[in-house]
C-alpha cells in the first residue's frame, strides 16, 4: 500500500494519501516522477491531504515539494512529524 | 487506442459566428440587479429559458463598468447559448449589450424598464422569449472536429490530492487537445503566487512572458495594496488548508499542474477577454471559483475542467463544468457532486495518460449532450467579477 506521494526526490516533505495514519505506522511514501518507494515511520497522526515530514528540518530551513521552495519552516520539524501551518509559513505576501 | 485525435467528432451547435457550443441555452440577461425580478419572471413565464440573476450593473464606471460589459456582452455570445433576452432598467445601456451579442448573429432581443413597468416589460419579453425557444429547440446537433471545442480549467478547494492527482489528470488531457488545436484557458493569477517563474518558462514568446509577468504583477500590487496578513485562510482558503494545503506557493505548484507538460503558453487575456487564435491563453483571473468559471464562459469557452481535492461543489449556468477529483475521502463522501474519480493515480492503480483519458471520455460525452453532476444538482453560479466601488 502507498501511504505517503512526493513528486521529486529533493521533496522534504510528502503527502498522506488514505485515512487514519496514526502514530507509529511504518510508511511506504512513492515518488511519483521516479516512481521509487522511500520510508519514514510516522511520529504522529497524519490525517488523509497532509504532510508529513521525510527529512529533520530546523527553523528558518527551506521546505521542498515539487521538487521546489514551498516556504519556511517556523518551528523545528523532526522526520514522521506532521508538516503544516503551525510549523511552516508562506515566504510571500 | 487514444480517446481523442484529429479525426474525432463530437456532436455540437455550431452559430452562426462559426463558434460550436455543446448547450443550447435561450438565457434572460439581467443588465442591472433591479432587471433580475423582470428576467425571473420571463425565465418562469416560458420554459426552457434561463435567468441569469446578478447583483450589479448601477453607477459602476471606467474599468470595472468596461469589464462588467464584456462579462455580460461575453455571456451572451458563448456558443452555448442560442438566443438572449436582454432586461435593463433604461434603455441605453440595454442595447449596448444587445449590439454586442448581435454580433455574433444570433438572435437578441432588449427590453427597457423605465416608462413600461415590470408588467408590461415581462409581456413584451416573454413574447420574444417564446419564439427563441422555438428557434433553439429547432436547431440540430451536427458533427464537428475536436479542435472546435473550446476548454477552460480551474480547480477550487484543492488540497495536497488536487496537486499530485486531479490537476495532473487536467494537465495530461490538455497536452493531448493541446497537440490537437484545441483552444484552452487557465488563469487564476493570484494562485500562481511561487510558480511564477514556472509559467514564464512556458510562455511561447518573450511577449507573451512580458504580458503574463505584467498580469501577474499587476495582482500582487492589488493584494499587498490592500492586506494586512500574508492571507492565511483567504489564499490558501480555509478549506484548502483543512486539506492539507499549507503555503501559497505549495497550492501555486499544484494548481500548474493543469497546464500539464507540453503545451505552451500562447497568449494572454485580461477577464473575460475572447481569445483570437487556438492554443493556450493564460487569463487573468481572480482564484475565487464562480468568478473565474464565469470570466471563462464569457470568453467563450464551452466545457471546463475542474479539479477539486476538499469538494468545491460549483457550477455555471452556461458552461458545463466536470469534476475530476482524487481525494478518495472526497470521492466517498461527495461522490454526487464528482464526475471523473481519479483517486487510483494515488496508489498506482492506473497511471496519468489513462486518468487523462478517463477526463477527456468524459468531455466528449459532455459535449455530446450528457449532463455534468454540477448541472443535474442545479448549480448555476453566475458571478461577476467587480474592479473597484461604484461611484
Amino acid at each position: 500500500m502507498i501511504h505517503a506521494v512526493l513528486h521529486d526526490s529533493k521533496d522534504t516533505v510528502a503527502v498522506a494519501v488514505v485515512e487514519g495514519i496514526s502514530a507509529g505506522t511504518e510508511l511506504n511514501a512513492w515518488i511519483m516522477d521516479e516512481d521509487k518507494i522511500v520510508h519514514v515511520k510516522a511520529l504522529q497522526d497524519i490525517p488523509i491531504g497532509h504532510k508529513v515530514a521525510l527529512k529533520d528540518m530546523a527553523k528558518d530551513d527551506t521546505v521542498y515539494k515539487y521538487g521546489i521552495d514551498i516556504g519556511r519552516v517556523v518551528a523545528d520539524i523532526r522526520a514522521g512529524e506532521h508538516a503544516h501551518v503551525h510549523n511552516i509559513k508562506t515566504k510571500r505576501w | 487506442m487514444a480517446v481523442v485525435s484529429s479525426s474525432t467528432t463530437f456532436l455540437g451547435y455550431r452559430r452562426d459566428n462559426g463558434r460550436v457550443g455543446v448547450r443550447n441555452h435561450v438565457i434572460v440577461l439581467p443588465v442591472d440587479d433591479i432587471s433580475n425580478a423582470a428576467a425571473e419572471a420571463v425565465a418562469n413565464n416560458i420554459k426552457g429559458t434561463l435567468a441569469l440573476p446578478h447583483p450589479y450593473g448601477r453607477l459602476q464606471f471606467g474599468e470595472d463598468l468596461e469589464l462588467h460589459f464584456r462579462t455580460l456582452i461575453g455571456t451572451g455570445c458563448n456558443p452555448n447559448v442560442a438566443a438572449v433576452i436582454v432586461i435593463g432598467i433604461e434603455e441605453g445601456w440595454t442595447q449596448r449589450v444587445v449590439d454586442g451579442i448581435a454580433a455574433t448573429g444570433k438572435p437578441v432581443a432588449g427590453f427597457g424598464i423605465e416608462l413600461h413597468g415590470d408588467h408590461d416589460t415581462i409581456l413584451r419579453a416573454s413574447r420574444k422569449a417564446k419564439e427563441f425557444v422555438h428557434y433553439a429547440t429547432g436547431l440540430q446537433r451536427e458533427e464537428c472536429p475536436i479542435s472546435d471545442l473550446w476548454v477552460s480549467t480551474k480547480c477550487g478547494e484543492s488540497d495536497t490530492t488536487s496537486g499530485c492527482g486531479a490537476n495532473p489528470t487536467v494537465g495530461n488531457a490538455f497536452d493531448k487537445l493541446y497537440a490537437l488545436g484545441s483552444t484552452l484557458v487557465f488563469g487564476e493569477t493570484s494562485e500562481i503566487t511561487g510558480g511564477e517563474h514556472i509559467v514564464a518558462q512556458r510562455c511561447a514568446n518573450d511577449k507573451v512572458r512580458e504580458r503574463f509577468m505584467f498580469m501577474f504583477n499587476r495582482y500582487q500590487d492589488m493584494i499587498n495594496r490592500w492586506k494586512t496578513s500574508d492571507l492565511s485562510e483567504s489564499q490558501p482558503t480555509k478549506g484548502n488548508i483543512a486539506g492539507g494545503l499549507t503555503t501559497i506557493e505549495e497550492k501555486a505548484l499544484g494548481n500548474i499542474q493543469k497546464i500539464g507538460k507540453r503545451c505552451k503558453v500562447d497568449g494572454v487575456l485580461d477577464k473575460a477577454e475572447i481569445p483570437d487564435a487556438p492554443g493556450l491563453w493564460f487569463m487573468d483571473s481572480s482564484s475565487a471559483a464562480a468568478e473565474m468559471v464565469t470570466l471563462c464562459a464569457a470568453s467563450g469557452f464551452a466545457v471546463h475542467f475542474f479539479p477539486t481535492g476538499q469538494g468545491n461543489v460549483i457550477g455555471n449556468p452556461i458552461l458545463p463544468v466536470i469534476k475530476i477529483c482524487a481525494n478518495p475521502r472526497t470521492v466517498r463522501t461527495m461522490a454526487e457532486h464528482v464526475d471523473v474519480d481519479t483517486s487510483g493515480l494515488l496508489q498506482r492503480e492506473i497511471d496519468l495518460d489513462q486518468a487523462g483519458d478517463k477526463l477527456l471520455e468524459c468531455m466528449l460525452a459532455t459535449a455530446n449532450g450528457r449532463w455534468t453532476s454540477a448541472e443535474a444538482l442545479g448549480h448555476r453560479e453566475f458571478v461577476l467579477t467587480r474592479l473597484f466601488e461604484s461611484a
